[in-house]
């Protein structure tokens, strides 16, 4: 099963990469990983999707809070939280299908931000799931390149995370 | 007042009551080697090799409870320490690891001797910094040892470039430490206490299984106190011997691949297990899928990750062992009735296990003609005193040492269990030494481990470290050679150590005594006069070529399928 893990960390000297060696050392798997600072000066905050069953993460949140630059661990998987990503995606655009890539960029509300006249590049923000519900459509166009930020979450609710 | 960062080091490590370090000097090092010279607070040893400084370190810090100190050089110094570090951290050993760095501005562009030391020992630190600022050097100090003895301890790395050694500040050493990421949980919690105190008195068929926890949160004795109380039968890990006197009668031995008979049917027949300090490796559960079929498993560990990561668990409590004892002692002791109704109820318990004992207790064959391995330990374990410490290397010799020497107190055995590092012996012991000059400091070794650092005799003689030091020769990587044996039809590939070395001759070499004997009759006259003599000793016995560590449980088998007699 998949699950987004926001992981608080110090902004410390090799603290990516402490997180990195623990996934891989370890045999557990990153579908998508993203760190950017917080609002807290020496704090940065990773979003990592993840997937296994529930003693595979129970081993992973418990080997992060191990981790000594690791200030807090959320799982969201019970819905507790909302997930957003961002996609680039460059798609081949010609003669009759440019209309239909306007057409789709429209329904999931995303936006033109480069065009030349065989292409688009499109940006669009959702939950993952949204993602990939544009992808699968503008796949059978011509997809030419593609770049996902990966999902990052947040708590649902007026709390923040340190409740 | 105003300080180079070398000497701000030295101070740290005075500050945090420091009083010997093991190093070897390098180009990175050299301000702190300067720094040294004048610094008499500190005794420094100079191993032949750095994996040696690490592991004396490493026993050091097992013999005392402190935390161990080394240090090297950048480059190649600070990769001679890798298996060091990998084997205190297995075994979750304090120590901190000073390396020298090259200087902060020529840092990442190949330097000569640079390596990324931080990078190649992540996953085998607790903890790792690099010093970029002298102005954080104190602050750095003062987090390593807090970070290396608190929790589940284990080694923390300092790599510390050499422009910052030279920089100067003013020395404060931070009174106190706070680190808002890091607060390992001690405490055991009081109801979790009370439930695992309940579930022990329901118990029909309970075992205590000990691990090194036990011996590293220095928790021996609320050990003894509560499994006496109780009269409940006690077996331990090979990093938990020493923990429980194995004297007492209700001691079960170790347990798993070369356990005890009686403890593998113990841990199979239970209905309670209650773990302490232990972390269910695969050398002690068997095959897991059959591992303790009918128990419920209640785990004391100060390491949240330990629990539910290889065997589900019914009861956890994370805490400090010693706390989390103290409070089921007191438990108990309330508790007085039940706990007298509990001793009558586990009397058949008790009875299957002495009938176990009895079936299959763990034993040999003597010989008159040749010298056996486990007759060797015996004499050593007569012969020696109460408290001597003993060290061992990684192979046969120190199974047998963990099933016949007898462990009555917490740390006197130092061996790298979970690592399983060849040529830890002889430096450990050498560590362990330094550290009670006045203490018999023996090492157990094979003739395959001795000769991996073999070095260190020049260590021991040239700082007068009287580590006595047994090979139970059989020309063989033994236990290699008992897998062939068992498991590949006989094929003997590389196993054999063709070139016999005359050990009395190195001995000799180094300035150090050598004794050696083929001869049964002549153990306990050599292992006597090597008592007797006030340096470092080499005893060499020529053992049975292929005696063989029984019993044995096949790797991958259960833990009650165990290989008796072959």
């Amino acid at each position: 099963m998949q699950h987004t893990i926001s992981v608080l960390v110090e902004n410390e000297f090799g603290v990516l990469s402490r997180v990195a060696s623990l996934f891989s050392g370890r045999g557990f798997n990153i579908d998508s990983l993203t760190v950017a600072p917080t609002n807290e000066e020496k704090m940065s905050r990773m979003t990592i999707v993840t997937r296994g069953d529930d003693q595979i993460l129970e081993q992973i949140t418990k080997q992060l809070n191990k981790l000594i630059d690791i200030i807090k661990v959320i799982d969201f998987t019970d819905g507790s939280g909302v997930e957003r990503e961002l996609a680039l995606i460059k798609v081949t655009a010609e003669d009759e299908s440019r209309a239909e890539v306007l057409r789709i960029v429209d329904i999931f509300r995303a936006k033109i931000i480069d065009v030349t006249p065989k292409s688009y590049t499109i940006e669009a923000t959702g939950n993952p799931v949204k993602i990939d519900a544009i992808l699968d459509l503008l796949r059978p166009l011509g997809l030419k390149e593609l770049v996902r930020t990966g999902a990052v979450a947040i708590g649902r609710g007026a709390k923040g995370w340190k409740g | 007042m105003k300080m180079n960062g070398a000497r701000i080091m030295l101070e740290c490590l005075k500050k945090e009551g420091v009083d010997t370090i093991f190093g070897y000097p390098g180009g990175t090092v050299i301000n702190i080697y300067d720094e040294l010279f004048s610094f008499k607070e500190i005794r420094h040893i100079l191993p032949r090799h750095e994996q040696a400084g690490t592991h004396a370190a490493d026993g050091y810090a097992r013999a005392t409870g402190r935390v161990g100190v080394c240090l090297a050089t950048s480059g190649p110094g600070a990769t001679n320490t890798v298996t060091g570090i990998a084997t205190a951290y297995m075994d979750s050993i304090p120590m901190v690891i000073i390396t020298g760095q090259v200087p902060t501005p020529l840092i990442g562009n190949d330097a000569f001797q640079e390596v990324d030391i931080i990078g190649i020992t992540r996953p085998c630190t607790k903890h790792s910094f690099l010093v970029k600022d002298v102005k954080d050097l104190a602050m750095i100090m003062k987090k390593a040892f807090y970070i290396a003895r608190t929790g589940r301890p284990g080694p923390v790395l300092v790599d510390f470039p050499k422009d910052v050694q030279i920089a100067q500040t003013e020395f404060v050493y931070p009174e106190t430490v706070e680190i808002r990421s890091y607060k390992p949980k001690l405490e055991g919690h009081p109801r979790q206490v009370e439930k695992a105190m309940a579930m022990i008195l329901e118990a029909q068929r309970p075992v205590v299984y000990v691990g090194g926890g036990a011996v590293l949160g220095n928790a021996a004795e609320e050990l003894t106190t509560l499994c006496r109380k109780l009269t409940i039968p006690v077996t331990t890990t090979l990093m938990g011997l020493g923990s429980f006197p194995e004297n007492d009668p209700n001691s079960l031995g170790m347990l798993g691949m070369h356990g005890a008979y009686c403890a593998n049917m113990a841990m199979t027949n239970a209905d309670l297990i209650v773990a302490i300090g232990a972390r269910f490796d695969d050398r002690v559960t068997g095959k897991l899928a059959t591992f303790a079929p009918h128990a419920k498993i209640i785990h004391i560990d100060v390491d949240p990750t330990s629990i539910k990561k290889n065997v589900r668990v019914d009861l956890p409590i994370v805490g400090d062992v010693k706390d989390v004892l103290t409070r089921m002692i007191k438990q108990a002791d309330k508790l007085k009735d039940k706990v007298t109704e509990f001793k009558t109820a586990i009397a058949p318990w008790q009875t299957d296990i002495a009938g176990w004992k009895d079936k299959h207790p763990i034993g040999y064959k003597n010989s008159t003609t040749v010298i056996k391995p486990q007759f060797v330990i015996q004499k050593l374990r007569e012969l020696s005193d109460d408290d001597a410490i003993i060290s061992t290397d990684v192979g046969q010799h120190q199974m047998w040492t963990a099933q016949f020497f007898q462990f009555n107190r917490p740390r006197t055995l130092l061996t790298s269990g979970g690592l399983g590092t060849m040529g830890y012996g002889l430096p450990s012991a050498m560590g362990a030494q330094a550290a009670f000059p006045g203490r018999q400091v023996i090492t157990i070794c094979g003739d395959g481990g001795v000769q991996m650092n073999i070095q260190e005799l020049a260590t021991l003689v040239q700082n007068k470290l009287p580590v006595k030091i047994v090979i139970l020769n059989n020309n063989f990587l033994g236990m290699v050679r008992q897998w062939q044996e068992l498991f590949f039809d006989k094929r003997y590939s590389s196993t054999c150590m063709e070139l016999p070395i005359d050990f009395v001759k190195l001995a000799d070499a180094y300035g150090a005594k050598g004794f050696s004997t083929s001869k049964p009759g002549d153990v306990e006259k050599i292992i006597k006069q090597a008592f007797k003599e006030k340096g470092p000793v080499i005893m060499e016995f020529k053992i049975a070529r292929e005696e063989k560590v029984l019993p044995m449980v096949p790797a991958g088998a259960a833990l009650n399928e165990m290989v008796l007699n072959a």
